[in-house]
């Protein structure tokens, strides 16, 4: 999987997911979009195999206190020759040389209509259980049940093997976890504001940090 | 959630007149058949309004032809053309759904006395 994605050229943007709401289409149509702010990227570092071993490009996005930024990032921003920033991401991308650092990357690196996959990291749920977590069916309301609604059931067999196998669905931490959706469509971008609009929901939280890259699978890709 | 709210903000209607559930009012729904587009009206009394911002909508309900028929708008399509408000409903609730249940007599709405 690795090759594959180092072979391809993708097109990525970091940004907050700011919240859903809604907006309509020229039919009228009500259109569910989740609003992104991307602002202006920067290029913080470029990753070449002769160097790295490996082709990818380091994007950076968001304020932050320039007091608060430590000896080493002030550094690194320094040599890329910007002014630091709150968040950095990597991205693999085969054209990793088309890229030099300090260049800006607006939202209008996408285009309305484009179909992109955007990664986030999902809302914590806590230590949930198992009806919630992977969505048994847990026991009936009634007939008989007694204190066991939303029990498992049996997790496994007796003395063979002895054991509970490994990876076996039970209750547990669930969320806070990176999470992709893939083929989203870009409703509209708006540069002015640096806004990128995303038909239907993305992973996380408001104010959570989400990657839009061009879509890695379906007709986009070519 | 300043940004967010701008996003919706050019798409809201500023020409919306005052109405709440109990009023009778006429929509005038944008329909497109084929290439082009004529305007049907579809009267009846608001049984609710809900939601907030760009997202509220508001129900309309008539009987028709003995069948009742509700059809729920949201307030800032522009699929609506304009929305007349025929006349102002008394009514002490928000939302009007136990005309559901009612008909004929029972399911009259005196009319709002402006004195």
């Amino acid at each position: 999987m690795t090759t594959s994605t180092a072979q391809r050229d993708v097109t990525a943007l970091l940004g907050m997911k700011l919240g859903m709401t809604q907006v309509w289409d020229d039919a009228g149509r009500v259109v569910p979009v989740t609003v992104v702010q991307v602002d202006t990227n920067v290029v913080t570092q470029v990753r070449t195999p002769e160097t790295d071993g490996y082709s990818a490009v380091q994007l950076a996005f968001g304020a932050i206190d320039p007091r608060r930024v430590s000896q080493p990032l002030k550094g690194h921003f320094e040599k890329a020759g910007v002014t630091p920033r709150r968040h950095v991401g990597e991205i693999r991308t085969a054209n990793a040389g088309t890229y030099s650092p300090g260049q800006e990357l607006a939202a209008d690196t996408f285009t309305a209509g484009q179909v992109v996959d955007v990664t986030g990291t999902t809302k914590g749920k806590g230590f949930s259980g198992l009806m919630k977590r992977h969505g048994f069916h847990g026991v009936s309301a009634s007939h008989g049940s007694h204190r066991n609604h939303r029990k498992a059931g049996s997790i496994g067999s007796s003395s063979t093997p002895s054991r509970v196998f490994k990876g076996l669905k039970m209750a547990g931490r669930m969320g806070g976890a990176r999470q992709t959706v893939l083929n989203l469509t870009v409703h509209a971008v708006d540069t002015e504001k640096g806004l990128v609009l995303i038909k239907g929901a993305v992973p996380g939280p408001k104010g959570g940090i989400v990657v839009i890259r061009s879509a890695v699978k379906g007709a986009s890709n070519g | 959630m300043g940004k967010l709210d701008e996003v919706a903000q050019g798409q809201l209607k500023s020409d919306i007149p005052a109405f709440r559930a109990g009023d009778t009012v006429k929509v005038h729904v944008k329909v497109v058949e084929g290439n082009r587009s004529r305007i049907q009206i579809f009267e009846g009394l608001v049984i609710a309004r809900k939601g907030a911002g760009i997202a509220e909508t508001f129900t309309v309900r008539k009987v028709s032809f003995g069948i009742g028929v509700e059809r729920t708008f949201p307030l800032h399509s522009p699929t609506i053309e304009k929305i007349e408000i025929e006349r102002k409903g008394d009514v002490r609730r928000a939302k009007l759904y136990y005309l559901r249940g009612l008909r004929g007599k029972a399911a009259r709405i005196r009319e709002k006395r402006e004195n």
